[in-house]
């Protein structure tokens, strides 16, 4: 059973990136946002444009 | 498809108006005026049209009339606006009201079409503003803010963009806490559930284990997530006021205590599990409360409604100057719907002020050569000069905003039963916990201490500073919806108290600009015209009436005008004395007149009583139910005329 305290230690570890993580994005103004990229994804790129044929 | 080919053919490609009368066209497209067509002409040549395929008529109609930008080419204000700026690139927010779609989404984003100086522009569609990064050398603050004018999405530049810069570091990084007290919440619990299940005496090694990971967890959430509870309750402590957080702030302390000791001691498991939950709930609550008193939150004071700068005349030259720089004595020059930023005097032109700002009476109210003009009035008609008779600072609305009526409340307010309530509590929960563990003291010492904290963790107010957010958030969201709004979350709870309501009348009760008005008078062309010239000089609703009423006439000069307010008014014209007003004032003796049942205005001339008006204004829908609040409350109208007719 002891490989409980490495696998405790491996959920509390993940646990913690993810907390990272969360705090990256918070920091990163990702959450002071959350209406306009939803409406961003949707509009389409436009096509590159081609040189006019001569 | 026919309707939509019709469709098509009478409403403006841009805003979608109506555009029957007066048609420009281009490239196929009906514009209902020259600004929309300007704006189709830009898009066009930069290759934006793609703004009018995701909305139909997304644009906004460009007829009205354009401001001037001129003050955005100062230093010292494009200082104050931007966010950020170096030799390469400088950053600046703007609010644009105008923001109404994806396409407008679209094409402010797709602003280094038209300018490729424009790096990148983001917008945030919510707050309606627009972040651009743009080039320092190759393009101005001014030429940015004219581009954004000239495709139709005006920024909003008032000086509340200038002031608002020092308020806003306020931060505490509340969702970060949340953050760390739930991730500690969430572990502490898996680790509690063997406990809960009971673990067998072979595995014992782990419940010592478990414990010590639990402890550990707790630290983060006492140390980081509840020091605002320590702090609050320090300082109240210190001020000598016992609140909410003084309770709260205990309560964790002993629960952190105990839960330490018990580990370490190996005598149980502790409550680092309550602890972390507490804590995590808490914080939530915070951050409902503060949502919900965000999204409803009127912040915007008289620097929202001000512009930036002003045109001040200097000898023949105009320039802008920063509101700030104003100084008594300067002369200033308001055009059409700008608005006045000091007080002032009139110096040249036909003023015509709306006051609406101010006392929300929305006739524009004339004034005279020499007379002061108040800060915050918006100028309607030809432009005019004035001269500043006080800064900006201490102007009369300035000074009626910063008002110690508004301010004081916070102290001065009723408290809210939470803090009223508190500082019993404290008194009595201390009391308890003190006699219990003076009660087990001289028999049982472990049993006294534990007793002790037993009582703190459990009265512990958690189901008060829980349920008081979320109440108060609940009530305002209901509010809300019924476009009723309110200034903070404390009001909700005084309401309850409410017993006497005051009602205004004019546009609450009745619907301004929209009364019938009967003549009863017998006059020749001459008098009805100096009638009209008489009730032209005020300002008074009912004057306003009747001269909407009598409106084919020219104005003629009146001498020794003279207004009592609520009564009427007498002037001179071309030597005939004329009285416009109340019965009483007008001394009228006819009995047909004292039937006061509807509003009326007598006019004599010269002594001579030529009849009356009558004036049925219409109630607004629902007046009816006001009536049926007489039985629990004492009702009161605030009107400047008839009583009779509440």
């Amino acid at each position: 059973m002891s490989i409980i305290y490495f696998l405790i230690g491996c959920s509390v570890l993940l646990a913690l990136v993810f907390l990272g993580a969360f705090f990256w994005a918070q920091r990163n103004g990702q959450h002071e946002d959350l209406y306009t990229p939803s409406v961003r994804i949707l509009l389409d790129d436009e096509p590159e444009e081609t040189e006019p044929e001569k | 498809m026919k309707q939509a080919e019709i469709d098509k053919q009478t409403t403006c490609y841009h805003c979608g108006n109506d555009c029957a009368d007066e048609r420009i066209e281009q490239d196929e497209k009906v514009f209902c005026c020259n600004g929309c067509k300007e704006v189709y002409s830009i898009l066009s040549q930069s290759g934006l049209c793609n703004y009018y395929s995701y909305n139909q008529h997304p644009g906004v109609n460009q007829s009205k009339a354009t401001q001037r930008f001129d003050y955005l080419k100062e230093p010292s204000i494009i200082k104050d606006l931007i966010d950020y700026s170096d030799e390469k690139f400088t950053i600046v927010t703007f609010y644009i009201p105008d923001i109404h779609c994806s396409s407008c989404i679209w094409l402010l984003e797709h602003l280094n079409k038209i300018n490729p100086a424009i790096y990148q522009s983001r917008v945030d569609f919510l707050r309606k503003q627009a972040n651009i990064r743009f080039d320092t050398q190759l393009i101005t603050l001014h030429e940015v803010v004219s581009l954004l004018d000239r495709i139709g999405y005006e920024p909003l530049i008032s000086l509340h963009d200038v002031v608002k810069k020092q308020a806003f570091d306020k931060k505490d990084n509340l969702v970060k806490k949340i953050a760390v007290a739930g991730f500690c919440f969430g572990n502490v619990m898996l680790l509690s559930f063997p406990e809960y299940l009971g673990i067998s005496v072979y595995e014992q090694s782990f419940r010592q284990f478990f414990g010590w990971l639990n402890l550990a967890f707790c630290l983060p959430v006492i140390l980081y997530s509840g020091t605002g509870y320590f702090k609050s309750a320090w300082t109240n402590l210190r001020n000598k006021v016992l609140n909410i957080d003084f309770p709260l702030a205990l309560g964790i302390a002993v629960l952190f205590v105990r839960t330490a000791a018990e580990i370490l001691t190996h005598t149980g498991p502790g409550f680092a599990d309550t602890l972390c939950g507490l804590v995590f709930f808490l914080l939530v609550g915070k951050f409902v409360q503060r949502k919900t008193y965000y999204h409803l939150s009127f912040e915007r004071d008289y620097r929202s409604f001000f512009p930036v700068a002003v045109q001040v005349i200097d000898g023949i030259n105009e320039r802008p100057v920063p509101l700030a720089e104003i100084q008594v004595g300067q002369r200033i020059l308001i055009r059409n719907n700008e608005i006045i930023p000091a007080d002032a005097i009139l110096l040249k032109g036909d003023a015509r002020v709306d006051f609406s700002f101010v006392t929300g009476e929305s006739v524009p109210v004339s004034k005279v050569l020499g007379e002061v003009v108040y800060a915050g009035g918006r100028q309607t008609g030809e432009a005019i000069e004035l001269e500043v008779v006080k800064p900006v600072s201490q102007s009369y609305l300035t000074r009626l905003w910063n008002n110690e009526a508004f301010t004081r409340t916070q102290e001065n307010r009723t408290k809210t039963f939470s803090e009223k309530i508190s500082k019993y509590f404290t008194i009595v929960l201390l009391l308890i916990a003190f006699g219990s563990f003076f009660l087990w003291l001289p028999f049982d010492l472990p049993r006294a201490i534990s007793a002790f904290t037993a009582v703190l963790i459990i009265a512990c107010p958690c189901a008060l500073a829980l349920s008081t957010p979320f109440t108060m958030s609940a009530a305002l969201s209901i509010f809300d919806k019924n476009f009723f709004y309110l200034k903070n979350t404390a009001v909700v709870e005084q309401l309850a108290h409410i017993d006497t309501i005051v009602l205004d009348k004019t546009g609450t009760i009745t619907i301004s600009g929209d009364a019938a008005i009967t003549a009863h008078i017998t006059a020749t062309e001459a008098e009805r015209q100096m009638i009209y010239s008489v009730c032209a000089n005020s300002t008074h609703p009912l004057s306003q009436l009747i001269c909407q009423y009598l409106n084919s006439y020219i104005k003629l000069n009146t001498n020794s005008y003279y207004e009592v307010p609520g009564r009427g008014i007498t002037a001179d014209v071309d030597g005939h004395f004329i009285k416009v007003g109340s019965a009483k004032f007008v001394d009228v003796m006819q009995a047909e007149a004292l039937s006061a049942k509807k509003t009326e205005v007598h006019v004599s001339i010269d002594e001579r009583y030529i009849g009356y008006f009558t004036i049925q204004q219409h109630y607004r829908d629902g007046v009816s139910a006001v009536q049926s609040l007489s039985s629990s409350y004492r009702l009161y109208l605030l009107s400047g005329d008839h009583g009779v007719r509440a």
